[in-house]
Order: C-alpha cells, then structure tokens, then sequence
C-alpha cells in the first residue's frame, strides 16, 4: 500500500481523521441525552469541519479557508453562549431535564 | 517527524472525542473534549495555521470548554449518570449504523477524489500558506479586513445579538411571582 508507506501526512489522511471525528460527534449527539454532552458533541463535528477546511486552505494554498475556519469559531462561541443560555433557563424550571423531556417544549 | 506529530495528535483527537461520548459523567466529558481541541491545535500548527491554533486554545480550551464546565457546576449536573440503560432499544444500532455510515460515505469521496484535489487551486484566489507565523497572521489579517470585512462586521452584529439574548434568557423575573 502506497499509502501507508508515504511518510508525510498528506492532505487526504487529515481529511479522513476529519472524517472520523465527524462521525463520532455525530453518533455522540445521536446517543448521548444529557443535553451538555450532546452540546459538546456539536462541537466536535464543527472542530472536525475547521480541521479540513484549514487542511484543504494548505492545499489549495487559499486563505480563505482560514478565514473562513475563523468565522466558524466566531459563530460557534455565540452558538455555545445561547444554547448553553437556553439549557441553563430549562434546567433551572426541571432540574434533570433530558433530551427526551425537552421534546414536548411545552415551558 | 511530521508522521510522529500527525500520529500523536490523531490519537489524541480520537481518545478524546471517543472520551466525551462514552464518559457518563459530564464533567470527565468536558475535560475528554478539552484533548480533542488540544489535539485540533496542534493539527492547525502542523498546517501552518498558526494564528487559528492560538485562538483554538484561548477561545475553545480556554472560554467555550471553562463555560460548558461552569454550566456543569451551575446547575449540578457534575455526577455521574446511567448511560448503561437506554429507553428506546433501536437508538443504539442505528446511531452506530448511521455513524459508521456517514464515516464511510466520506472517506470514500475523500479517497477516490485525492487526485482531483490538488488541481482546483487555479483560478482561486490563490495566496501561497507559508509556515511563517507573521506572514500567515498578514494574510489572514488581509483577507478577514479586506475580503470578507462585510461579513467580520455582521459578525460583531451577531456577538451583540448573543449576549443580550442570553442576558434576556437567563434573567430571573423578579415581579411575576410564579415564575421564580
């Protein structure tokens, strides 16, 4: 296997490890219903996006996939202050409230 | 030496992401999590992305994970949980199927478009990455204030929107009675 055998990292092996944490974020916001985790899951599959766009902006030599990467990080610390936000407000009315208990979001 | 690094940081990344679904207990979570944006970071470096690690650390290791962790502390929630019982007996298979799935489905584009990858840099506005931490913090420094300015604006807009609308979340109505 040649691809194996390359001794530097090339654009596709940061891609696929993307990939990788990608799908577990994913399986993590599919399973878990601590709403938290389940936020902290979101934030792996946006950490696994960052890491191929900024792989990709080596590659193609264009930096505008790190700036785009930097907006990213911009949106998603708004993202985490209002979710965290809304969770900290439905925690407050149902201490222990699980994903499951949200979905009738009745107040 | 590249290898090492890529190797290194990989396993961090997958110890720590697997760390935060399968850790019962939310804090242990939040610190799992803490590993795979080190881990981030240090893939940024090996990228030559060096003003994004610096800001991956402060602003995701340091703001977003030490909220999450206050968050934890603020509404007690830092004990461990059952996570061996699950209600709804399908859930599981299904959220693996889909996870090994959508895992698949992408490394395979990726694989099979490997090619294809290093020949679209024509015609894009092309500013050649260099390992330089200066020259990179100018060029991103050009294109967030040259560029993409319009957007860097909105986006103080929206930073604004956040805060006050968390601000209105969270406050305690102190006059109605039954709300408090």
């Amino acid at each position: 296997m040649s691809f194996v055998a390359a001794a530097t990292p090339t654009t596709t092996w940061y891609l696929i490890l993307a990939a990788v944490l990608f799908g577990i974020g994913a399986v993590g916001v599919l399973v878990r219903r601590n709403p938290l985790v389940m936020f902290m899951c979101i934030e792996l599959m946006l950490n696994a996006v960052n890491l191929s766009f900024v792989a990709l902006a080596k590659k193609l030599g264009d930096i505008g996939g790190q700036t785009t990467v930097f907006f990213v990080m911009v949106v998603a610390a708004a993202e985490v202050v209002v979710g965290l936000g809304i969770i900290v407000s439905i925690m407050r009315r149902r201490p222990g409230a699980t994903a499951d208990d949200i979905s009738a979001m009745k107040g | 030496m590249e290898l090492v690094v890529f190797v290194l940081a990989a396993a961090m990344i997958l110890v720590g992401a697997v760390g935060v679904i399968v850790r019962s207990n939310p804090v242990h979570a939040a610190l799992s999590l803490i590993l795979t944006l080190f881990g981030v970071a240090v893939m940024f470096v090996a990228q030559n992305a060096h003003f994004l690690a610096a800001v991956q650390v402060i602003v995701y290791a340091g703001a977003i994970v030490v909220l999450f962790l206050f968050v934890i502390m603020l509404l007690g929630v830092d004990r461990t949980e059952d996570i061996s019982s699950e209600p709804f007996k399908v859930q599981r298979p299904l959220a693996a199927i889909v996870g090994v799935g959508v895992i698949g489905l992408v490394v395979a584009a990726v694989v099979s478009s490997r090619d294809a990858i290093g020949t679209r840099g024509e015609g894009l506005n092309v500013a050649d990455v260099v390992g330089d931490g200066d020259t990179n913090i100018k060029q991103l420094a050009r294109s967030v204030f040259g560029d993409y300015v319009v957007a860097f604006e909105v986006t103080s807009v929206l930073l604004v929107v956040a805060v006050v609308g968390t601000v209105l979340l969270t406050r305690r109505i102190k006059s109605a009675g039954k709300d408090s």
